[in-house]
């Protein structure tokens, strides 16, 4: 089964696991059946209509899966999936809330 | 001994080093990357950091140490115990000084050739292109993302590299966006997230060494490409955990539709960066607003009353440990599965630290039916500043 390398953000998610072994034939079943083992990711990885959000990027070993086939990249066993959100945080501060 | 085109020229002659210099240098001198011309344009080049935060500490400290000869700062700050845990170029006799002192005084001590440039105001899409024009790199130790897609878009639009860094919890970004030669920041993440959907710093903390990690990635960067030597972060995004001790690169490639960079940019101005990450001008207020709230004195006048009032807690256990007024604690993650522990009919005041997950909380509970349900205007915080003293500040 492909790995998912889950980034410290949805770790609460995911019962503060950083890597997840789930099946799947592409990339976008495995995130598919991912969001489906841990609901609450779901809201963070997939607009209502069921589409990747665009601030949330997906990488097959160091390729990002745009420039591969997308949701249809292929992943087999031993493959390694990351998802890499992007964070904003540098100065950190109370204004933010 | 250069691998690439420097940023800047060969000073010939238009820069000299004193004797001062050279024996401060020394360790520059003696290596043939650097040698007497490549510390010549370090002296020659001006360094803008955008925030004297986490990143901007150790940035600002090496950059200085190391001769860059102009290093500009953008912060309109002022020094907080909260910041003394990782903002390593403030110290405890700063407290309560504009960021900007305490860094000038620092760095000046450091290093009495550099030339600090301050700029004590936020940064905006009025005055960025203008501060941006005197620099040679970018280096973007921000904290929001209006700010970064911001800093983002000035970098394209006046040419020069920005050298990227981002921290959250125990794990570190970086990267340099330089649109002449790769992608920019927004080919990688065209779009901010909601405001709400990612944990905020206040939330999410940080570990006080991180910043020290990326922040001196960010320098080594910022000096490399000054000098033209090695191979730069341009399309390649790299991947700090701190927790599993690794290091992971990325590729990162151009955008031929980037709205910045690509082959027919639409944005070719600055925008309004509040508006692109969807942010009410009230900012996290608004979402404040729109719950019922009850002040600390209300509260504390209400409790001393002895109305019938009940105060949940909606932090996490390890904060509660640190600082509580000895309400029931349900964290706001647990609340749905928990709610069968509160009586609708109760007459609740929700906090947590400064308000807003309190907000959350409360917004929630009034979706399940709760009536009588106020938010705790700036939670603890507040209570600890207005009511008892002896509460500690987190």
């Amino acid at each position: 089964m492909p790995k998912i390398k889950i980034p410290t953000p949805l770790r609460q998610y995911t019962a503060g696991n950083s890597e997840v072994e789930v099946g799947g034939a592409t990339a976008g079943e495995t995130l598919g059946n991912l969001a489906s083992e841990y609901p609450d990711l779901r809201q963070h990885l997939y607009t209502g209509d069921g589409k990747l959000r665009s601030f949330v990027n997906v990488y097959k070993g160091d390729e990002d899966i745009r420039y591969l086939d997308g949701a249809d990249t292929e992943v087999s066993e031993g493959d390694e999936l990351s998802i890499i959100p992007s964070i904003a945080g540098g100065a950190a501060k109370r204004r933010c809330r | 001994m250069q691998t690439r085109k420097s940023l800047i020229q060969s000073p010939n002659g238009a820069v000299e080093l004193s004797n001062e210099e050279i024996a401060r240098y020394s360790r520059h001198l003696i290596m043939p990357e650097v040698a007497l011309d490549g510390q010549k344009k370090l002296k020659q080049a001006k360094v803008l950091t955008i925030g004297a935060g986490g990143l901007g500490s150790p940035l600002a400290l090496y950059l200085a140490a190391a001769g860059v000869g102009t290093v500009g700062i953008v912060d309109f700050d002022v020094v907080d115990e909260s910041n003394l845990q990782r903002q390593i170029i403030h110290g405890t006799s700063d407290l309560g000084r504009p960021k900007l002192e305490s860094a000038r005084d620092r760095i000046k001590d450091i290093n009495p050739n550099v030339k600090v440039e301050t700029f004590g105001e936020a940064l905006s899409s009025e005055n960025a292109l203008e501060i941006f024009e005197d620099f040679d790199v970018i280096v973007d130790g921000t904290d929001n993302f209006p700010t970064r897609y911001l800093v983002n878009d000035a970098s394209v639009l006046t040419g020069k590299p920005n050298v990227y860094g981002s921290i959250f919890r125990f794990e570190g970004q970086a990267s340099v966006f330089y649109a002449e030669e790769g992608p920019c920041y927004r080919c990688l993440y065209p779009e901010p997230p909601p405001p709400g959907l990612v944990p905020s710093c206040a939330e999410g903390g940080v570990l006080g060494i991180l910043p020290g990690a990326i922040g001196t990635i960010q320098a080594t960067e910022a000096v490399k490409l000054i000098l033209g030597i090695g191979e730069p972060l341009i399309g390649r995004l790299l991947l700090y955990d701190a927790l599993s001790m690794s290091f992971r690169k990325m590729k990162l490639r151009k955008d031929p539709n980037c709205p910045v960079c690509g082959e027919n940019p639409s944005v070719t101005e600055l925008i309004d960066y509040q508006e692109f990450c969807g942010i009410p001008q009230q900012g996290a207020q608004a979402q404040a607003d729109q719950v019922p709230e009850i002040t600390v004195g209300e509260l504390k006048g209400r409790i001393g009353n002895g109305d019938k009032i009940s105060v949940l807690d909606v932090r996490e256990p390890h904060e509660y440990e640190v600082a509580n007024i000895g309400a029931r604690l349900i964290p706001l993650s647990e609340l749905p599965e928990r709610l069968v522990e509160i009586d609708k009919d109760e007459t609740l005041a929700v906090h947590c630290k400064t308000g807003g997950r309190s907000a959350r909380a409360v917004q929630f509970l009034q979706e399940a039916g709760f009536q009588n349900v106020y938010n705790v205007k700036g939670g603890i915080d507040a209570w600890s500043e207005e009511i008892d003293p002896s509460i500690p500040k987190y």
